[in-house]
């Protein structure tokens, strides 16, 4: 290296240099790619929505979901309504998948009232009610599209992460977990108690439907405790709404 | 290797075996532990680092006479994160399954001290085709132990490889359960990564005398 690049001038003039080229190329990247981006992401919702309420193309151990191509004719076949739920007000939202959980759950936070989107869906006669929500899992977000009947029992679930540690936490969008919900209730005696994710249940093939748990990953403590608490606090939201469906 | 001259050929293989940035330079172990209790996984981070290293090894040559050496290793994070997340972005775009499948490296690709290792160690030295073979060769070495503890972990940990079950069903008691086996839960906790890279160590520098420090 020569005398020339130990100048303090040269060093900070490449510091600029070099700032403004990858600056300005990581935004070119960005705002050129963001368009595609969002549509896979787009794409993705309508998929995981599809796949909790069982319009998949899962395999005999693999979760699949329907090809992105089909994804847009089949949401707007099985998916009958989408509904916004904020307050005691209910309004129709074509759009309301697109709702962002993680604001709405920061709205809530700062007192304001927060959009709960559900999607109800139709499938062979039965209907589903879709709610997405988010939580945290070890190392970041976890989230979830859990469908329910109309009693609030589990008939769908499909699980994502962000960044949970591979072959531990990272497993809760694998069907061996995803499945165990599929017939758990989230009231017990008429109270809403959620699904807990445990750790030695003594029911690892997940029989007993009525024990509001589901067998834990190894490993994925935290992981699982998360998935347990999201359950928890997020479907709680929902509760006044399917009480007034019965009651109507 | 009739393509490569003798020489550039050592810089793919010595990172295999007698010089492996893992077992014998013991960097990039955070990922390592990390990653490996799959196989799937070890491999696709094997594949990630092969390309980022390939190609910000070529990036660092090429920019080895401009760099100021004050805040070389500034740089050499801004080229190595640069790259990583255009690649996340036109994943992201155009391969968005594989990039879920991903993106829980693209942090750890970033800090991955093989790769600055690299940078520092060669690249700032050497050419810029020089370095690219400096750069897949230590990162197929990495890739080499990944896969291998990837494989042990998944096989004595959850009794399967790249997700599909090879010694029968735990819970149903098939296969080799049905005599009594168990899954070693312990497999799958980072620490015994450690303990399997332990080993590895021991094999390797028991077969190869030189390898041993004093």
């Amino acid at each position: 290296m020569g005398k020339r690049t130990d100048k303090n001038s040269y060093t900070i003039i490449f510091a600029i240099g070099m700032v403004l080229v990858v600056g300005s190329l990581l935004a070119y990247a960005s705002s050129s790619l963001k368009g595609r981006i969002d549509t896979n992401k787009e794409l993705e919702k309508q998929q995981n929505i599809l796949y909790a309420m069982g319009v998949n193309e899962n395999d005999d151990s693999n979760a699949v979901f329907v090809s992105t191509e089909d994804a847009p004719k089949l949401f707007s076949e099985y998916i009958k309504k989408q509904i916004v739920i904020q307050g005691d007000d209910i309004s129709e939202d074509n759009n309301a998948y697109l709702i962002d959980v993680k604001k709405q759950q920061t709205l809530a936070k700062a007192g304001e009232k927060r959009k709960l989107p559900l999607f109800i869906g139709e499938k062979e006669g039965q209907t589903y009610y879709i709610a997405p929500i988010r939580g945290k899992g070890l190392w970041d977000a976890i989230w979830a599209y859990i469908a329910m009947d109309d009693n609030m029992v589990i008939q769908g679930a499909f699980f994502d992460h962000k960044g949970e540690t591979a072959g531990l936490g990272a497993n809760i969008n694998k069907r061996f977990f995803m499945d165990d919900f599929i017939g758990e209730e989230l009231m017990s005696n008429g109270k809403f108690v959620g699904v807990n994710v445990a750790k030695g249940n003594a029911d690892p093939l997940n029989i007993d439907k009525t024990d509001n748990e589901v067998d834990a990953i190894a490993g994925a403590t935290i992981t699982g405790d998360g998935v347990s608490a999201m359950l928890k606090s997020e479907l709680k939201l929902y509760v006044p709404y399917f009480e007034n469906l019965k009651n109507n | 290797m009739g393509l490569l001259s003798k020489k550039d050929a050592n810089l793919i293989l010595d990172p295999l075996a007698d010089n492996n940035p893992i077992t014998i330079q013991v960097l990039g172990i955070c990922s390592a532990l990390a990653i490996t209790a799959e196989l799937k996984a070890s491999l696709v981070m094997a594949i990630s680092v092969i390309f980022v290293l390939g190609l910000g090894n070529v990036v660092i040559s090429l920019m080895r006479n401009i760099i100021p050496s004050k805040i070389r290793i500034i740089v050499q994070l801004i080229v190595v994160a640069t790259l990583v997340i255009i690649v996340d972005l036109v994943l992201k775009a155009f391969a968005y399954e594989l990039s879920k499948t991903l993106s829980v490296f693209v942090g750890l690709i970033i800090t991955n001290c093989i790769i600055m290792g690299r940078f520092e160690a060669f690249a700032l030295g050497n050419g810029p085709w020089k370095s690219f073979l400096d750069g897949i060769g230590n990162a197929l070495g990495y890739g080499v132990i990944l896969i291998i503890v990837g494989f042990f972990r998944e096989l004595l940990g959850s009794g399967t490889l790249f997700g599909i079950p090879v010694l029968g069903d735990p819970i149903a008691k098939t296969g080799l359960y049905s005599i009594g086996y168990e899954n070693n839960g312990f497999m799958i906790m980072p620490p015994m990564a450690l303990i399997v890279v332990g080993i590895i160590i021991w094999v390797q520098r028991s077969r190869n005398k030189a390898l041993i420090e004093d």
